[in-house]
């Protein structure tokens, strides 16, 4: 549901850009990059997120800003490649309840 | 238009190299005697354009006698380095010595934690692979700069995979021990010596963040952060720094795998580069950066907003550790 996919991208942005902080989190149609939130490497994070989170596949020419400068484009970037792919959601949220559940351990664990 | 009846173009970057050189070699020798109270100067030596002006510009502002220089290979340098190093410690009459700084990666455990994040995008990787980290520019993507692997096969056929974030990361982390190392060793002889360590940066790498913290970005002093790349080859030429070393493509001789700084970083050659930088650094219309530089209106703008985007990207590079302001009893 497309409400869904808003509300999780915006659950990511908040844990892996914010630093949890909710009162910096832009409107849906304001530019990530211009507000400093997402830089090239954050684009790879999001990229990581898009893909291991909604289980759909992102090729390097769909990595623009026509599909990943707002929260607005990533949410329709997103619902049209579930669509494509026949289905409404992808993978279920992670237990924690946070979007960014998977990110988080994984930040968590110790390098072996 | 930059003056009346005047376009702009690379003439914008031309030097009074004689004047430039001693003007450098003055700030040197006052920066090492009042400022730093330290006797003389280390540098190391990459066998590029920029190591060697910086040590020709110490040798002319205290005396070749007072400036050590370092050669530092590791098994994945190219030979080509060492040579040149040597030729211009040669020339230039320097003392030094070569510190083989493999066994201390090895120690550290650089290059098996970056194959360990390599082997994470391909499992194959090991003895006989080669790879290097290389950029999509801001000419191509569009907008954002995404790295990717590219590994040469013991089949020498060639593969280019887009990376996990914490791969890329993971690589380049694993990578900067090199440098780090490299600077480690600077201060050791530094401290020696008590003399003060030179940082080789141009103006435009300095701008971009192109440097490690901590590795080539320390220093304590930067002779020529202040310097286009293209003026720091107009000081070559007038230093006499050897022909081949002024040919050399510029290279990072940090990757298994050769790497351009273009592949790995800038989104142009230097020329290209300087221009557009001194363009955006002076307002000069993107039209005439455009004509000047061969590239279209739009294509500038793109170059602009990824130097924007490096400046952001880099700002920590440039920052001390940052402290609680002074509370207010």
């Amino acid at each position: 549901m497309p409400n869904s996919v808003n509300t999780e991208i915006r659950s990511f942005i908040v844990e892996t850009f914010l630093l949890g902080d909710h009162s910096q989190l832009p409107d849906d149609d304001v530019s990530l990059t211009d507000r400093d939130i997402v830089d090239s490497a954050g684009i790879l994070e999001l990229v990581s997120f898009l893909e291991e989170h909604f289980d759909i596949p992102v090729a390097d020419p769909e990595i623009v800003p026509e599909n990943f400068d707002t929260i607005a484009r990533l949410a329709a970037f997103i619902t049209g490649k579930l669509a494509q792919q026949g289905c409404s959601r992808g993978k279920a949220p992670a237990a924690s309840g946070r979007t960014g559940g998977n990110h988080a351990a994984k930040k968590a664990s110790w390098v072996p | 238009m930059t003056g009346i009846g005047k376009r702009f173009c690379e003439k914008a970057l031309r030097l009074n190299a004689t004047a430039e050189v001693e003007r450098i070699a003055r700030w040197l020798r006052t920066e090492l005697r009042q400022v730093l109270r330290k006797r003389g100067f280390v540098i190391g030596l990459s066998g590029g354009i920029d190591s060697s002006v910086c040590a020709a510009l110490a040798a002319r502002a205290v005396g070749p006698e007072r400036v050590f220089c370092l050669l530092m290979p590791e098994r994945e340098s190219d030979p080509e380095s060492l040579h040149l190093g040597k030729c211009l410690a040669g020339a230039l009459g320097l003392d030094g010595a070569i510190e083989d700084i493999s066994p201390t990666l090895e120690a550290m455990g650089c290059y098996e934690r970056r194959d360990a994040f390599i082997r994470q995008a391909v499992p194959d990787y090991g003895e006989g692979w080669a790879s290097k980290i290389v950029i999509n520019t801001a000419l191509t993507t569009r907008a954002y700069n995404i790295s990717s692997l590219v590994v040469r096969r013991p089949d020498r056929t060639i593969q280019k995979h887009r990376l996990a974030p914490h791969v890329y990361l993971g690589i380049v982390a694993a990578t900067n021990m090199k440098q780090r190392t490299r600077k480690q060793l600077e201060y050791y002889h530094a401290d020696r010596l008590n003399y003060a360590v030179i940082g080789t940066q141009n103006r435009l790498e300095h701008d971009q963040g192109f440097f490690v913290k901590n590795g080539d970005g320390a220093a304590d002093v930067k002779p020529i952060a202040h310097l286009y790349k293209s003026q720091v080859y107009q000081l070559a030429n007038h230093l006499g720094i050897p022909r081949r070393i002024c040919c050399r493509t510029p290279t990072t001789d940090t990757y298994s795998l050769s790497q351009t700084h273009e592949e790995f970083f800038f989104a142009l050659p230097y020329r290209e580069m300087d221009l557009c930088l001194y363009g955006l650094e002076h307002d000069i219309p993107a039209g005439e950066v455009a004509a000047a530089t061969g590239l279209s209106e739009r294509q500038v703008g793109l170059v602009w907003r990824d130097m924007v985007a490096k400046r952001k990207a880099g700002n920590y590079l440039h920052q001390p550790a940052r402290m609680i302001p002074q509370a207010g009893y």
